[in-house]
């Protein structure tokens, strides 16, 4: 039995999680994410008392397993957990097993054989926490795959947009930069898309998806353009991306500068949006090129809070899986 | 021993002998003797072939054998046996070996490992380039003397325009067709499936359908300047059809053939059909599952005779080459034992007739290399030269349980799947060497 934080029914509406993993966004129903927002709603509670921290997953196992670099979701994950009195183990793909060649099927059957209740994985590989997800009975969330996926990311933004907005039922949400290769993106395309939003997917035409045009029954609508000016016309919410200066390497952008000068989120183009826009990014931010520096410490960028809120998002989504593993 | 067999009563089917009509069929002394209505045969064995196909032993233009120097995955042994219990009767064997024939002496070898563990009979191909690396000519006259049917470096496209225009003409000079993975991998990276929408929720990467026909598109006016032979192996896409076609138009000594995999799969195989994509690396395979439209031109271009034969490109893999994730995973499916029921499902669905099925699992393949010339009546049943004929039941209805095959390969994203039509016996140099279980025949 749970010790659970008073306000912590998990359910919304009726709606309960009956999942052992979280894979991605393109699966969870319109109830599983407002279950999500709800239950974060409480842990954000929980993280605003003097002492932020409740017993409610003593005795729950939570390892982090990383085989690409990162910070923040990694102590993002890891103060959430801790918070909620899990014990958290962190590995690395480098200085370990992995890098003698174990597999990634040996490496998770190995962390649940030590007793690991839920393990968050981010991999370089498109797919790999559905291939772990299949060869262990522990709990993967997925901390980001490859160019495929990343749920948590895509809920925190989602939980900050409402927090301001209310709703992004009918909004209008512009995303730019690199959306081809953007995990980010394609997660907070099915989530909005869910829950009504009108998104559109902004970049170069070598940086676009040409045939991505989701399908969600009863949901927003989505549309691909090159013309960053035009989008950015009254939109309600703007997220940038990171620009890897890899790809004009690989010959997809001539140069930054012609990147900035089209799509960098600047004063200027951020006051064609609508009246009090929010500015995003999911980080890290390469400043003075995917946004201008004055607008990405100004009003209205709320980055600092989406790393704020992300661990309340990741709060909720460990206690409700635990909880499940554990009913 | 030779056995006297009879095969009774069933519809004898060979487009290119002109034969569609319930006969029989008696096979002595290692050859098909006869064809006809009520034959008889004093001590024979009889085949009660009364509601199946009796059609002449298929032929391969494209397997991957793996032996020498993949043997974990397959070997001449185990994977003969497969194709045996598959219909294929003959097979042309990819070089994409360790070593690969590139020489005269690495031919050999091989030659001398088919002769004594194949169960079908088996057709080396030859290297195009050393190593298969695409940087200097294989030793082609000693190849093509050693009794190589064609040169390829299948998987490995040969990059190089003046390269591949030298290999067409010594080829050519040679009498030999050249087989060719037509793919511009510079267009890609490692493209691990499809590029398309498929690959696009998927985040994986992506091989533009442009990389295959800028290929072909290359290859033919290469082949044009050349005169040589050129087949192109396993097309995938409408527009590579649509240039094949145009090719022939243009009286070019051009070929193709297709895999039962790209005619019965599509891109979706990949994703899975749950709720939660699958990434099935057992659907990864080089070049890629395509589009549904794509699926539907390659069996338009089948019909109409511009894909000349139905080839496995049978891939076999080890469980550890399979079992990671997706773009680290092998590319390749094991199709020997489920490529009948495959062709023979799209026929059961209306979506191919039976005899062009059967003309491009038999005569067609057999042109395209020239193979009668090497083995006399090879893919046809042609009284007193042919030695190989299949029996297929083509309303067999069956599972697709790959833990049950012979071929060590395992890989098929077709388990689980019924399937209609399956090989029931099979004849090789006039021997019955496999009957199916349970068999009514």
């Amino acid at each position: 039995m749970l010790d659970a934080p008073a306000r912590l029914a998990g359910t919304a509406g009726g709606a309960a999680w009956t999942r052992k993993d979280l894979l991605d966004t393109d699966s969870l129903s319109r109830e599983e994410i407002e279950l999500v927002l709800e239950t974060a709603r409480s842990m954000k509670e929980v993280r605003s008392r003097p002492v932020a921290k409740v017993p409610t997953l003593r005795g729950v196992t939570v390892a982090t397993l990383f085989y690409e670099q990162s910070t923040r979701t990694r102590a993002s994950f890891e103060v959430a957990a801790k918070s909620l009195g899990a014990d958290v183990v962190n590995l690395t793909a480098s200085g370990s097993s992995v890098e003698k060649g174990e597999s990634l099927i040996d490496t998770v059957r190995t962390l649940e054989a030590i007793g690991t209740d839920v393990i968050v994985m981010r991999h370089f590989r498109s797919g790999a926490p559905y291939l772990a997800a299949r060869h262990t009975g522990a709990s993967i969330i997925n901390g980001g795959d490859g160019t495929h996926a990343h749920p948590t990311q895509a809920l925190l933004d989602l939980f900050t947009m409402v927090n301001h907005l209310g709703s992004v039922e009918g909004r209008r949400v512009v995303i730019v930069g690199d959306i081809l290769h953007s995990r980010v993106a394609r997660s907070n395309a099915w989530t909005l898309l869910r829950l009504g939003a009108e998104v559109t997917l902004c970049g170069p035409a070598t940086l676009l998806p040409r045939w991505f045009v989701p399908e969600v029954p009863g949901g927003g609508r989505c549309t691909v353009t090159t013309d960053f000016d035009r989008a950015i016309e009254g939109a309600d919410v703007v997220m940038a991306l990171r620009m890897q200066k890899e790809r004009q390497q690989r010959g997809l952008i001539p140069s930054l500068r012609e990147y900035i000068a089209g799509y960098q989120v600047n004063a200027q183009r951020l006051g064609r949006a609508a009246p009090g826009a929010l500015l995003m990014h999911p980080g890290p931010m390469n400043e003075g090129v995917e946004l201008s520096p004055d607008v990405a410490h100004g009003a209205q960028s709320r980055i600092e809070e989406q790393v704020a809120n992300g661990v309340a998002v990741r709060m909720a989504l460990l206690y409700l899986i635990a909880a499940r593993s554990r009913a | 021993m030779n056995d006297i067999l009879l095969v009774r009563g069933g519809r004898v089917l060979d487009p290119a002998a002109g034969l569609d009509a319930v006969l029989d069929v008696l096979v002595a002394n290692g050859v098909v003797a006869a064809i006809g209505p009520g034959l008889e045969a004093a001590g024979a064995r009889v085949l009660d072939a009364g509601g199946c196909i009796v059609a002449p032993g298929f032929v391969d233009l494209h397997a991957h054998l793996r032996e020498p120097g993949f043997e974990q995955k397959g070997t001449i042994a185990t994977e003969t046996e497969a194709a045996l219990r598959g219909g294929f009767t003959t097979v042309c064997a990819m070089p994409n070996t360790r070593p690969a024939p590139d020489c005269g002496p690495v031919l050999e070898s091989i030659v001398d490992l088919v002769r004594r563990h194949a169960r079908v009979r088996v057709f080396p191909i030859g290297c195009v380039t050393r190593e298969r690396a695409g940087k200097e000519l294989a030793e082609l006259a000693e190849l093509a003397a050693g009794g190589v049917v064609a040169f390829s470096d299948d998987g490995s496209p040969v990059a190089d325009p003046r390269l591949m225009r030298n290999a067409l003409a010594l080829a050519e000079a040679l009498g030999l067709p050249l087989s060719e993975h037509c793919d511009t991998p510079e267009m890609h990276t490692s493209g691990a499936m499809n590029e398309g929408a498929v690959s696009e929720r998927l985040g994986l990467s992506g091989q533009p359908a442009a990389a295959e026909a800028t290929a072909v598109a290359r290859n033919i006016e290469l082949a044009a300047a050349t005169g040589a032979r050129l087949h192109i192996a396993h097309v995938t896409t409408a527009r590579a059809v649509e240039l094949v076609a145009e090719a022939k138009a243009r009286g070019l000594p051009v070929t193709c053939e297709v895999t039962p995999s790209h005619l019965f799969l599509t891109e979706a195989a990949v994703a899975g059909d749950g709720p939660e994509p699958a990434y099935d690396t057992n659907a990864k395979i080089n070049p890629p599952l395509r589009t549904e439209a794509d699926r539907r031109a390659l069996l338009r271009g089948l019909e109409a005779g511009v894909i000349d034969a139905i080839a496995t490109d049978h891939a076999p893999h080890a469980v550890e080459d399979k079992l990671v994730e997706f773009e680290d995973a092998a590319f390749g499916i094991s199709c020997f034992e489920s490529a009948a029921g495959t062709v023979f499902t799209l026929a059961a669905r209306g979506e191919l007739r039976i005899e062009r099925a059967i003309a491009a699992l038999t005569s067609g393949p057999a042109a395209c290399f020239g193979l009668a010339e090497r083995a006399p009546g090879v893919g046809r049943l042609e009284p007193g030269v042919s030695r190989d004929v299949v029996v297929i039941d083509p309303a067999a209805e069956w599972v697709v349980d790959p833990a049950g095959w012979v071929s060590k390969g395992k890989n098929t994203p077709l388990g689980g799947r019924r399937l209609t039509g399956a090989v029931r016996a099979v004849i090789i140099d006039g021997t019955l060497r496999w009957e199916r279980e349970g068999a009514s025949v």
